[in-house]
């Protein structure tokens, strides 16, 4: 055998960096209407194509096409744009909000508001999501009151979480949105315990599991793959490929797999790409793997296609490691835009509409704002007790935490 | 009244649990079909069913991970890890999870999950199989932490476990499950059928968590001590002859200080004994919780007894593990101090 000569410690590299021109050439990108739409009993074997594949409904004409299409009606699509309008306007308050200093902390969804707001409207009441940082678009679409939201971003006196949470970490059982870690994939295999104890007691309600491109590294993931591989259980399992954790592009904890799907093939699940910025893709993917849980067939792991076109959070500055212009260069649009160009394509929306939606958006985010402002803010205002500090570690507070509340004086 | 081994008791209490609450499930490695590699679990497979006691995965993260949605759910898990030198993987969901769903979502969701997993040495078990790894959990807030040291109290502390609101973590020392061991390994062992503590009543019964138990009554110097120490350190007064009281903490959090600051007032004299290591370990928290209670009543040092700072070692396990010598002279001039 010949020489092989000194090994080579290999580290993937994105395409470019600061200062280099936005190149996506490699981003494979089909048709829409192109992916077929398996029966929902479908051998997972026989469609593993479609793990490295994308679905996509909207083509570049606003049209909706191919067997994904036309699950969802006028009005239907019209309270999804105003779900995603809402979000953006939303976190464009809240980023200022925190730039304010009227919070510690902010966390954006601009360019993945589909993701979420779709995928809410697939699920029915009681089913439970697991939830990443990134999918405020589940309480939104579901209609939690945003100055609800506002009072735990703000930390004040009305914070339901009663100022113990950084910002955005979230919890709603009634709107079925698990508490929010903040921890990286934590979730995703209680997700998984979720769905076997809803089978475990023979109900019908069924969880979803969130995940970024970067927490698949994580063992949780491969536990929770593992566990809903096994039990079959009832459970949707995202992961949001956005391209970014923080500075580390999607390939570092994509290694060699090609896909993220991918990495649901080889415990038999069934794993589906789909275009992330498509309302209508994501929602008749959530929709289809949705059913397969409630149906008994198992998991099934999708991949949302997307682009994280803000900073990660309000503490991250991406100029320093990819393109300033690397967002207009995702090919796949932005999210609101496209569906906005469907709507007026199908002659229920105009550009006129749409202004005076936003202009009546910006006006309830504002007044939302300032009804939680009026509770206070991180630094000024009504803010939680310090007794509240104290309470809530227990369900009944044990003798060493009592002595310390006391020696805090309260 | 009838006399179990600790094992038999642990299963008992399980038994009882699941056939009171439907919503008890049971999991773990080997802990199905097989009833757990210590049998603890045997048995409640072909009477629950598989729905309700099953095989996991070699994955402790997903076996404590999955337990926590479950908890979240509405059921209350008691999930086993084989042993303790293996829960690592599933610190980071009992510590940022399971310990804090509750106080993070202010009360929303919770968490009433019991993790069991035998701990301590004396089988040789080497470095994998004989640590006791107490202190990792009394350092979390959220969560209980609970060491039995017989039949009796373990039956009762498991059952009290499971229908605890917050998570538990509970520690078997495996060295006990077939009898009260004092630490003379080379002699014959007793079993609990001869001891009174393994008489272990039928049916239902708890033993509150965060209540201590006075195993030795005494005036000369209070013993602090939890699972095998127990024995040792009884073991250790008789061979002394020092009048020592002897406190089986059984909870280490909550702990019972009530009674353990009343004997040290009494007895102005106190040593603490534990089976893992030193520095750091819970014997420095109890140390630290005599001196700032008991302090001018105290007539000498408070002592500490531990495992050697080394990782637990094979062959030399009986030079490593605290036995009754160590713990006697430590008593022994603890009382001439």
């Amino acid at each position: 055998m010949a020489d092989a000569g000194m090994l080579r410690f290999h580290v993937p590299e994105p395409e470019v960096r600061p200062g280099g021109t936005p190149d996506f050439s490699n981003v494979t990108i089909p048709k829409a209407g192109s992916a077929p739409r398996p029966e929902i009993d479908v051998d997972p074997r026989t469609i593993r194509d479609m793990a490295f594949s994308i679905i996509r409904v909207l083509n570049r004409d606003g049209e909706a096409v191919g067997p994904w299409a036309g699950l969802l009606s006028d009005a239907e699509l019209l309270e999804g744009l105003r779900h995603m309008m809402t979000l953006r306007t939303f976190d464009a308050r809240m980023q200022m909000a925190q730039r304010q200093g009227k919070t510690s902390f902010y966390m954006q969804h601009l360019g993945e508001e589909a993701v979420s707001c779709a995928f809410r409207k697939a699920l029915a009441k009681g089913d439970m999501n697991f939830p990443t940082y990134r999918q405020a678009g589940l309480l939104i679409a579901d209609g939690y009151p945003m100055v609800t939201m506002m009072n735990q971003i703000y930390s004040n006196e009305a914070d339901p979480l009663k100022g113990r949470q950084l910002p955005i970490m979230y919890s709603s059982k009634e709107h079925g949105f698990f508490s929010i870690s903040g921890n990286l994939a934590t979730q995703y295999i209680q997700a998984v315990g979720w769905a076997m104890a809803s089978a475990i007691s023979k109900d019908s309600r069924i969880a979803a599991a969130w995940i970024g491109d970067g927490s698949t590294a994580e063992s949780d993931f491969h536990a929770a793959l593992v566990f809903a591989s096994t039990y079959k259980a009832p459970v949707v399992l995202n992961v949001v490929n956005n391209q970014w954790a923080i500075s580390t592009f999607q390939g570092i904890a994509r290694g060699g797999s090609g896909t993220f799907a991918a990495r649901g093939l080889g415990f038999g699940i069934p794993s589906l790409r789909v275009d992330g910025n498509d309302y209508l893709a994501v929602h008749a993917v959530a929709k289809w793997a949705i059913e397969r849980a409630r149906r008994n067939l198992g998991p099934t792991l999708v991949e949302y296609v997307t682009y994280r076109v803000g900073a990660h959070s309000s503490s991250d500055d991406p100029s320093a490691y990819r393109p300033k212009a690397e967002s207009d260069a995702w090919p796949l649009g932005d999210p609101v835009v496209r569906l906005k160009n469907h709507l007026i394509h199908k002659g229920v929306w105009s550009d006129e509409r749409h202004a005076q939606a936003e202009a009546e958006i910006l006006e309830t985010v504002i007044a939302a704002q300032k009804e939680a402002e009026s509770h206070g803010t991180l630094h000024a205002g009504g803010k939680p007790s310090t007794r509240d500090m104290f309470e809530g570690v227990y369900a009944e507070m044990p003798p060493h935490l009592r002595r310390q509340r006391q020696q805090a004086g309260v | 009244m009838p006399r179990r081994t600790m094992i038999e008791a642990i299963r008992d209490a399980m038994d009882v649990s699941m056939a009171r609450d439907e919503r008890v499930i049971v999991y773990g490695e080997d802990v199905g079909f097989f009833g757990g590699v210590f049998r603890c679990t045997q048995g409640l497979q072909a009477k629950y069913g598989k729905s309700r006691c099953f095989d996991a995965p070699i994955s402790e993260s997903g076996i404590v991970g999955s337990a926590i949605g479950m908890a979240a759910y509405g059921l209350k898990p008691c999930v086993e890890v084989q042993f303790a030198d293996y829960v690592y993987p599933a610190y980071d969901q009992i510590v940022s999870e399971a310990a804090r769903l509750r106080y993070r979502s202010n009360g929303d969701f919770t968490c009433p999950i019991v993790v069991r997993m035998p701990t301590g040495g004396g089988i040789f078990g080497g470095q994998t199989h004989s640590q006791s790894p107490e202190a990792l959990f009394t350092h979390v807030s959220g969560l209980k932490t609970v060491v039995p040291s017989n039949p009796h109290d373990a039956k009762g502390l498991l059952i009290a476990a499971i229908e605890d609101p917050d998570p538990v973590i509970f520690l078997e020392p495996k060295r006990l499950y077939n009898g009260p061991f004092d630490g003379h390994h080379d002699r014959p062992v007793t079993p609990w059928s001869k001891h009174e503590l393994g008489e272990v009543a039928d049916g239902h019964y708890t033993i509150p968590l965060g209540k201590a138990a006075i195993r030795r009554p005494g005036s000369a110097v209070t013993v602090l001590a939890y699972g095998t120490m127990v024995y040792v350190a009884q073991a250790a007064a008789e061979e002394t002859g020092i009048d020592a009281e002897i406190i089986d903490l059984r909870t280490l959090l909550p702990l019972d200080l009530d009674t353990i600051v009343a004997s040290v007032k009494k007895t102005g004299r106190c040593v603490v004994v534990h089976e893992a290591t030193l520095t750091s370990g819970f014997g420095a928290e109890l140390v630290s919780l005599v001196q700032e209670n008991c302090f001018y009543n105290l007539e000498a040092p408070v002592a500490r007894v531990a495992g050697w700072d080394t990782p637990y070692p094979h062959a030399q396990e009986w030079e490593y593990f605290p036995g009754p010598a160590r713990v006697g002279r430590a008593l022994v001039e603890t009382i001439e101090a």
